[in-house]
């Protein structure tokens, strides 16, 4: 079972029967024991980051989500969610969950923000996504997140400065884009996403 | 790499009690069909984001929308921006939990415009669209805002209110010009340039295309970054992909993969 986590973060449907489009059960839920006994678990996240982190911290979440990505569980933060699992956030400024290295800082000065929109993800490489073509993704987000180790960076996108448009750390992924609404690359990348 | 994002092409469904319907300017309706059905037939077209207006007047049909937007957001995976009817935060979050990723404002966004803050402090900027229906006021380079679907005139100036939306908190402009919707004429480059110089958020072009090269003139010329359509894409006329190759042919960063 794939555990969506809800915090009261937005649209969780969508990614729901994306995930559902490649057979997976998908179930949505704020149940700390529910997360814990998940076999792959999404954070997903719109809005703002220190009122979600607050938010993960009073239900529990916050510790589950810690406990399975300790464990293996293979996990995948969608844009907000992305960045709640490094640790400094500048929107609050808040502490995100610290899974991974690094910070999220806001989008550089004179751009139009939100970086809302279709951009390309060139993929770097890395080994669960050797044979990734670059593609089209929708974007929407405020902030970007900048990893302390580059081998963690598994795709860039330009908008301004290049910035980490994917994330992997051995069972840990993250996406700054919405796959559930990046058409069939976003898709796709699910389904490597569940096959990983 | 580039910082520029790619211009949009969007159908835009006009839904009324669950059909999709599209006007010659604002009256003399057209059946073209099922709104979920057409949403994945643009989906797989390469449509790159799809707008639904719901223009049921009445409320006792308000929510036939949410069925459509939720039947749609099921298997049509690209952002989708729902409108029509919304008048308040409740009806937004109905919409956004129904699977729209976006809400457009336009009536009720003049009657009560803290409604766009509102919106924007509980869903996030991203989520407020202000659908703008702008008619010229005649000689002159100025442009009045109606509401009710183009029927009340309002007094405002467009490009004051434009500016208000954006400082409170749109994150988007849905511009529609009234004098070209349904004529195939064209965009109207002129108001599209002074709603650009006044706010630094995207514009979707809307009403007067009617040939490929309006499209690109909007996007070069108007400055818009999201080109909209109705009838045009629903009775053939043009497909999103000849929208897309002319729009490529022509220099603009388009997203081409999703050409069937």
């Amino acid at each position: 079972m794939i555990a969506i986590i809800d915090y009261g973060a937005g649209n969780l449907r969508s990614i729901q029967r994306a995930l559902e489009s490649h057979g997976a059960q998908v179930e949505i839920t704020s149940a700390p024991e529910r997360i814990l006994a998940a076999d792959r678990v999404v954070l997903p996240g719109v809005g703002n980051a220190k009122a979600a982190m607050e938010q993960l911290h009073d239900t529990g979440i916050a510790d589950a989500v810690t406990g399975i990505a300790h464990k293996g569980t293979p996990l995948l933060g969608v844009c907000l969610g992305m960045q709640l699992l490094f640790g400094d956030q500048e929107e609050g400024p808040t502490t995100g969950l610290g899974l991974l290295e690094g910070n999220a800082v806001k989008l550089g000065d004179g751009l139009k923000v939100p970086h809302m929109g279709w951009n390309t993800v060139q993929f770097t490489g890395h080994s669960s996504l050797a044979d990734q073509p670059e593609g089209y993704f929708y974007f929407v987000h405020s902030y970007v997140v900048q990893p302390d180790d580059e081998r963690d960076i598994a795709g860039v996108t330009g908008y301004g400065e290049p910035f980490a448009s994917v994330v992997i750390h051995e069972n840990i992924w993250g996406t700054q884009f919405h796959p559930e609404k990046s058409h069939r690359a976003g898709l796709d990348l699910l389904g490597v996403w569940l096959r990983s | 790499m580039t910082s520029k994002l790619i211009a949009r092409v969007i159908p835009c469904l006009d839904v009324k009690a669950g059909r999709v319907v599209k006007g010659v300017n604002f009256v003399d309706l057209r059946d073209a069909g099922d709104p979920v059905e057409m949403a994945a037939f643009y989906n797989d077209e390469g449509a790159d984001e799809l707008v639904f207006l719901d223009i049921t007047a009445s409320s006792d049909n308000r929510d036939t929308i949410i069925d459509v937007v939720q039947k749609t957001a099921d298997q049509v995976f690209i952002p989708l921006t729902v409108g029509g009817g919304v008048r308040s935060v409740e009806d937004m979050r109905r919409l956004l939990a129904a699977g729209a990723d976006k809400v457009a404002m336009n009536t009720a966004a003049v009657n009560n415009p803290d409604l766009i803050n509102q919106g924007a402090a509980k869903f996030g900027t991203q989520c407020v669209v202000v659908a703008i229906d702008a008619r010229r006021v005649p000689e002159e380079d100025r442009w009045e805002v109606f509401t009710h679907g183009g029927r009340t005139p309002t007094g405002i100036d467009a490009i004051v209110w434009a500016r208000e939306c954006k400082e409170r908190g749109a994150g988007e402009i849905l511009l529609t010009s009234m004098d070209r919707d349904g004529t195939l004429s064209g965009y109207d480059i002129a108001l599209h340039q002074a709603i650009d110089a006044a706010v630094n958020i995207p514009v979707i072009a809307s009403g007067g295309a009617g040939e490929l090269s309006d499209f690109a003139e909007v996007i070069q010329q108007g400055h818009a970054d999201a080109v909209l359509a109705a009838s045009l894409f629903h009775f053939g006329t043009m497909r999103i992909r000849d929208v897309k190759a002319y729009l490529a042919d022509d220099g603009i960063d388009v997203r081409m993969e999703a050409a069937v």
